[in-house]
């Protein structure tokens, strides 16, 4: 037996969980996959008095791709990715969640979770920055919106009070004229990464007209390059864009040195990726604007 | 709150290899040492106990899952397959039977969790190219770095006429 003791709780319904967060704050942590928790109760690195499995919370396990997409907390990534809808409608979470762990990792873990964990090398917070998602925050006595931007303040710090949690998490609906790209670099694939890369670009003809670039593993939370999108805008699709945009979001990143990488690895794959995936955005947004003007 | 483990104990009513299992167990007890302690299945195996290794792999629903990160107590009224369910105990799963025809495993550590893996692999995916197989196996780890026998197991066991073939 390797967690410490805690009690447990698996309530049916959300007020239920969230009477239980009121009551005991700090105290208490949510199990929704387990993929990130368990492992911490198993070294003690954590060891909350009270677990709140929220697995069988009524409603919770929701996927809704109607105007845009919204997430219910213990939504699987298994699920995600097999979803044929959201993988046509949304697909740079699509490629992303082929990159979180393995399989066995994402028939548990949830995205949802995967986002109130906000390790700064996981892909999906990567994905929310990129595509300015938002999330849907509950406590016993009130409910927000917090954009993707607001809610990751630091390493595995989130914007969370500890009587709230996160209920649902939505995606807009990608623009007919737009493409995206996901790539990463980690030492074997499933691992975490040293650095990802998301990327969005919106298409005008042979011009940008709107990009949105996110990096993980190179900042306590993920980063948007700002100058970098603000340069493609109005910019030529051709590769001496995208080469001047990965060196000006790589200046923009400042990556920590630690075993697997130094500071100027990082930084240097960074720009790599970059470049790469705005390549391969550019692309697939010609492609789906060309598919799209073909049918009607 | 501590120390309430024998008060705090709760039910699991889960069906394992078929079975109807019912035990009382504490909240913190993980899947992997119910099965193997509680339940008497020893065939999962329990390496790095925090998600990397893979030996621990069963089948929760039918899906596979890490069961060194499940609590025994969320697999009420779900369905767990584990490595002792593959086979009768006389005759070998065909899979298994690959195996030890291609010497897919030497100490056979990290074999249940690899079976199981592969057990829902093949059955969403009938002819998978060996690319796709070597994917499926990337959760899970073989120290003994037998992995290019095991990949021969699997096209072993999917070429017709072979041993017992889907």
């Amino acid at each position: 037996m390797k967690p410490a003791p805690f009690e447990y709780a698996d309530p049916l319904k959300v007020a239920d969980v969230l009477q239980l967060l009121r009551e005991r704050g700090d105290e208490a942590k949510i199990l929704a996959g387990g993929q990130s928790l368990v492992p911490l109760l198993n070294m003690r690195m954590a060891q909350p008095e009270l677990v709140v499995d929220i697995n069988r919370v009524d409603g919770f396990d929701s996927l809704d791709n109607a105007h845009g997409l919204t997430i219910g907390p213990t939504v699987r990534q298994r699920r995600v990715e097999r979803d044929q809808e959201v993988v046509r409608s949304q697909p740079l979470l699509a490629e992303a969640i082929q990159w979180v762990g393995h399989a066995q990792i994402r028939t548990r873990g949830t995205v949802v979770g995967s986002l109130a964990h906000a390790d700064p090398a996981a892909e999906m917070p990567v994905v929310w920055q990129c595509l300015d998602g938002t999330l849907e925050i509950s406590s016993s006595d009130r409910s927000r919106t917090v954009a993707a931007r607001e809610f990751f303040v630091h390493i595995m710090t989130t914007d969370l009070d500890p009587d709230e949690m996160v209920v649902g998490a939505c995606l807009p609906p990608m623009g007919s004229d737009t493409g995206t790209a996901f790539l990463e670099v980690a030492r074997r694939h499933g691992d975490f990464a040293m650095v990802s890369v998301a990327t969005a670009l919106a298409l005008d003809g042979d011009m940008c007209r709107f990009a949105s670039i996110a990096i993980g593993g190179v900042a306590p939370v993920p980063l948007r390059a700002s100058q970098a999108e603000r340069f493609l805008v109005g910019e030529k699709t051709i590769d001496e864009t995208f080469i001047e945009a990965g060196v000006r979001a790589a200046a923009e990143t400042d990556p920590p040195t630690d075993i697997h990488g130094s500071a100027d690895y990082r930084r240097e794959v960074a720009g790599a990726l970059v470049e790469r995936a705005l390549g391969i955005a550019a692309g697939r947004a010609r492609e789906r604007a060309g598919f799209v003007d073909a049918r009607s | 709150m501590r120390g309430h483990d024998m008060s705090d104990r709760r039910e699991v009513i889960a069906t394992v290899n078929g079975e109807r299992r019912a035990e009382l167990v504490a909240p913190r007890l993980l899947l992997s040492d119910f099965l193997r302690g509680h339940l008497g299945l020893t065939g999962t195996h329990v390496g790095c106990e925090h998600g990397v290794c893979g030996c621990c792999t069963v089948l929760f629903d039918g899906e596979p899952v890490r069961s060194c990160l499940m609590l025994a107590v969320q697999a009420s009224g779900h369905e767990i397959d584990t490595v002792e369910g593959l086979s009768d105990g006389k005759v070998l799963h065909p899979l298994q039977e690959a195996f030890r025809r291609e010497h897919a495993l030497q100490c056979g550590f990290c074999t249940p969790g690899i079976l199981m893996t592969l057990t829902a692999f093949l059955r969403d995916n009938p002819s998978p190219s060996r690319d796709e197989i070597r994917g499926a196996l990337s959760g899970t780890l073989c120290r003994c770095t037998g992995y290019v026998n095991i990949l021969n197991a699997v096209e072993s066991y999917l070429e017709p006429g072979i041993g017992g073939t889907p």
